[in-house]
């Protein structure tokens, strides 16, 4: 039986802690620091003067997001291992996943509410639909780095090992399908054994990873917003990433000795 | 957790804080920021090294770069910018900045109304040529600009057949819905008695009231070609 009063009790100290940590502070901070610097840029431009305002804010609030989440995640759960809080949540009566689901529960609401605040600003810019859809990809996008940093701060126990996985994971995630694309590009005809075996590589590591080069797109806020096959692709990818990397950070926590 | 007071910190700790800032801000005060010169603009990066850096999002990477391009040799009382400038490496820069976002307007505005307007005519004309060239790739969005080379080879150049063929692509090739009548018969306006003046302002008149310019930094932009073109025309004897 899941104890789920152990979840929600965890969940809400997590968001506390966000609060107590000003981290929606500083999210409010970096809205306003990325917009002044989108209005800056917009009036050097002679044309495109609103796109470039909404594409530059919207890139500038993802990747701060993310860093907000990652960054949140990792220095919370090693302080509290430091704390030796994680042992004392541990050997209360409830499973390990009960911990570890509380936590996520927590975290992933810290994500929401950021994803949610940082759209808001775009919603002076761009249009409803395409940035309804823009949001809600970014809060997939950010439930899939939760679950990321969670899992390589349960199996790494160290912020700054945590952190370059979780941003190695990141980038790579993001550029996989141009590294993809130029992997097979080649030059000549023939195809030698390295170019095989890069390909091969390449293609591998591809499909352990998500598709986030097609998530909170820009061009959603500038252009036309997606169809709704691709929404629910998106949707779809998200949430077997998400359920498959929890699954392997409950393997770690499972098998750790505290 | 109360803090301690201010008379805790020691007096050469606050003179050295205090002398160090002075010197920060002095230093910066005797290197001003220079903007780049028309010589400092090197070949793009390769397509792949872009589609790396863009992260899967390339249209914010191709605003920037449009904004750093713009960014060489121009400076507001430079008369003469971009004439400097190797036109080669432009156009690569401009080709990227379109692979990136092809529907962006920016490189082709940039092309027509900046970098075709220096007073050295082999300049112009490779800028005229590179806005024909992409104006295929998207007639139904792109014939502004070439309306624009179109004027450029007529008033400027005094070259009529060039003119003529640019208004003849336009007539032929920018067929949508969104295309007002008179870039339908481009021709016909290009053959018409007029002068750059009279043809900049029918021109920019007949895209404000088709809505195809909406954006308030380009209206101001054009506004100021206009007043541009007015000194220059009542200058001449």
């Amino acid at each position: 039986m899941i104890p789920l009063h152990f979840i929600f009790t965890l969940a809400g100290t997590t968001l506390l802690e966000a609060a107590r940590n000003r981290l929606f502070w500083l999210a409010a901070i970096a809205v306003g620091v990325a917009l002044g610097l989108a209005q800056f840029l917009n009036q050097v431009a002679i044309t495109e003067s609103l796109e470039i305002q909404v594409a530059l804010l919207a890139a500038l609030l993802r990747v701060t997001a993310v860093f907000i989440v990652a960054t949140f995640i990792i220095t919370s759960m090693v302080r509290e291992a430091n704390d030796k809080v994680t042992e004392l949540m541990l050997s209360q009566p409830a499973p390990r996943s009960s911990y570890f689901l509380g936590k996520f529960a927590g975290y992933a609401l810290v994500a929401i509410i950021l994803a949610l605040a940082f759209a808001l600003p775009l919603a002076l810019f761009a249009p409803t639909a395409g940035l309804m859809a823009w949001a809600a990809s970014l809060v997939c996008e950010l439930l899939i780095v939760t679950s990321v940093s969670l899992f390589c701060v349960i199996s790494l126990t160290q912020v700054l090992s945590a952190f370059a996985a979780t941003a190695g994971f990141y980038f790579l995630s993001r550029s996989m399908a141009a590294m993809q694309v130029i992997a097979g590009a080649s030059l000549t005809s023939e195809h030698t054994f390295a170019d095989t075996a890069i390909n091969w590589i390449v293609d591998a590591i591809a499909l352990l990873l998500p598709s986030l080069d097609r998530m909170a797109r820009t061009d959603w806020l500038v252009n036309a917003g997606p169809g709704m096959g691709e929404t629910l692709g998106l949707l779809g990818q998200s949430a077997i990433y998400v359920v498959l990397i929890a699954c392997a950070g409950l393997f770690d926590l499972h098998r750790k000795n505290y | 957790m109360t803090e301690r007071s201010l008379n805790d910190v020691p007096k050469a700790v606050l003179a050295i804080l205090a002398g160090a800032l002075a010197l920060q801000i002095s230093l910066k005060m005797a290197h001003p920021v220079v903007p780049p010169a028309a010589s400092d603009l090197r070949p793009p990066p390769s397509q792949s090294s872009l589609h790396l850096a863009s992260l899967g999002d390339p249209i914010p990477l191709a605003k920037v770069l449009m904004l750093y391009l713009q960014s060489f040799d121009y400076q507001a009382s430079n008369r003469i910018s971009y004439q400097a400038l190797n036109y080669d490496t432009v156009q690569q820069w401009l080709l990227r900045i379109l692979w990136l976002d092809p529907r962006g307007q920016y490189p082709l505005l940039a092309a027509s109304r900046l970098y075709a307007e220096v007073p050295n005519e082999t300049k112009v004309r490779q800028m005229l040529e590179f806005v024909y060239e992409q104006f295929a790739g998207d007639p139904d969005r792109r014939w502004p600009w070439l309306a624009h080379a179109a004027a450029i080879a007529k008033h400027r150049l005094n070259d009529l057949p060039l003119a003529k063929r640019y208004a003849a692509a336009i007539q032929k090739h920018a067929t949508g819905p969104d295309v007002p009548l008179w870039a339908k018969q481009m021709e016909i306006f290009i053959l018409e008695d007029m002068n750059e003046l009279e043809t900049a302002r029918i021109m920019i008149g007949g895209l404000l009231s088709s809505r195809t310019i909406r954006d308030p930094a380009e209206i101001r932009f054009l506004d100021q070609r206009l007043r541009e073109i007015e000194a220059r025309l009542t200058s001449q004897p």
